[in-house]
């Protein structure tokens, strides 16, 4: 295995580093910075080889039970690369960082994103829990700052007053969120990953992102779930 | 976790030293560390190593100073016995897979930050865009007070930001709070040190480097942002010169 055996180099080293103080990069921003860190630390670049020089990283980054991984948004389809915990049990980058009441406050906001039909959860909803809290109770304009750190911090992101899952967190939390919600959480019919927000057949209950759906009906004259193949009824992004 | 402040918008006080840090006699010494360590799996205390990592990361992420109470009673608890083996790992750790240094700004109240091996790279957006405004600020504090001689009064440095349109009364655009900002969050992080000076009133403040200030610049840095802003040589300001070039 040649990626274990590769060392790092500064050029790696400040790829990561840059990577880590955005939280999220997309897949061009990745190639671009890619590209800059080998030319500053003059190290051998190749530009369709973003992938292996992530390996590396990896290797590295194995023991420590953290990854640079994937994931594609399901916003705009893109591929975006985070950095992520690899410990599945606990909600664990986030635990270092928020308060008792600020993670349960969280965990119930992804509750009622998971929950929904399309994905996400309503601002007046999410601050109707926060003097619910069993942790410690929070006042409406608290949970509001609180809502606010959380879309700052790329763990939510908001449209209209409304809140769903930011791309880091679906790549980060994605296998907790699949074991923790098994029953509930939908999975993509046509690339298998988790999906927040989807497109429903009326029919069966089968789950497309928009993307995908995108993708898929985009040479059919008349959508048809893969699945039943009864009509689709939701309109194709 | 136990309830911890954030660092958004909740200030603790600058007086806050290690109550519940280790007792110096209480260290082990290195051969006991050694010993200690014979005692449990190495899986465990990788483990263990593996989270203060990633705790000293996420902390860092954030600017906050990490304080050794911390990561006592947060990362290390029962092994506390091989804290000394953990922490050095740990930091070889961040050396060679991020390329960041763990230094211990405070040796007295044990509190460490992470500073970069890498050279900054001219134009590179490390941060945020919320994160690179807030550093413009600093950056333009941290001159003004190393151009007046390491030091200045605050009544100075507010004028001098009254100037640029920054006002402390005002809701900024883009900094908030701005007295917060600068007088909380920046000392906070240790990038600004305020101290009263003594025997005023009104009550009167000094502006200075704070020690993380001191280590992710230097002077010479900022003493060519002073030049290039004004469009003049470095050595235009003789003395801040001399000094930044020692």
């Amino acid at each position: 295995n040649t990626a274990m055996a590769a060392q790092m180099t500064d050029a790696h080293r400040r790829f990561l580093q840059v990577l880590m103080s955005h939280g999220i990069m997309e897949g061009s921003e990745a190639r671009k910075l890619h590209r800059r860190c080998c030319e500053i630390h003059k190290v051998y670049y190749a530009h369709d080889k973003l992938d292996d020089f992530i390996s590396i990283i990896n290797s590295h980054l194995q023991p420590l039970f953290m990854q640079i991984r994937k994931g594609v948004s399901e916003g705009d389809g893109r591929a975006h690369y985070a950095l992520v915990n690899l410990a599945e049990t606990e909600i664990t980058k986030m635990a270092s960082d928020y308060t008792e009441n600020e993670l349960e406050l969280f965990r119930k906001t992804m509750d009622l994103i998971i929950l929904s039909e399309n994905g996400f959860a309503s601002s007046t909803d999410i601050l109707n829990l926060a003097d619910q809290l069993k942790t410690k109770k929070m006042k409406k304009k608290e949970a509001e700052q609180v809502l606010k750190v959380f879309v700052e911090d790329k763990w939510l992101s908001e449209k209209n007053g409304e809140y769903t899952l930011h791309t880091r967190c679906i790549i980060e939390m994605e296998q907790y969120i699949l074991s923790n919600y098994q029953d509930v959480a939908r999975k993509c019919n046509i690339c298998h990953s988790l999906a927040i927000q989807s497109q429903i057949c009326e029919s069966c209950g089968i789950a497309m992102h928009l993307p995908c759906v995108r993708k898929y009906f985009r040479a059919q004259t008349e959508p048809r779930c893969p699945q039943c193949n009864d009509v689709w009824s939701c309109d194709i992004p | 976790m136990s309830q911890r402040k954030r660092s958004r918008g909740s200030g603790f006080s600058q007086g806050d030293d290690g109550d519940e840090d280790f007792n110096l006699s209480q260290m082990p010494t290195h051969s006991q560390v050694q010993r200690n360590l014979e005692r449990r799996s190495q899986d465990q205390v990788n483990q263990k190593v593996s989270e203060l990592v990633q705790f000293l990361l996420v902390k860092d992420q954030k600017k906050i100073p990490i304080k050794r109470a911390d990561i006592l009673k947060k990362v290390i608890r029962e092994y506390k016995d091989v804290y000394s083996e953990i922490i050095n790992r740990a930091g070889r750790i961040l050396q060679q897979v991020f390329g960041l240094q763990l230094v211990e700004i405070d040796t007295k109240h044990h509190i460490y930050i992470l500073t970069s091996d890498l050279p900054r790279a001219e134009g590179e957006n490390l941060h945020q865009d919320n994160q690179t405004a807030k550093l413009g600020l600093l950056i333009v504090i941290l001159s003004f007070i190393f151009m007046k001689g390491n030091s200045a009064k605050d009544s100075a440095v507010w004028e001098f930001l009254r100037r640029l349109r920054v006002q402390p009364g005002e809701r900024h655009e883009v900094f908030g709070d701005v007295k917060k900002l600068v007088t909380e969050e920046f000392v906070r992080q240790k990038y600004l040190e305020i101290t009263p000076i003594p025997l005023t009133d009104p009550p009167e403040f000094n502006y200075q480097w704070g020690p993380r200030a001191a280590k992710e610049t230097s002077k010479r840095d900022v003493l060519r942002f002073v030049a290039k802003v004004q469009g003049k040589d470095p050595t235009f300001w003789m003395s801040q010169y001399t000094e930044a070039e020692a």
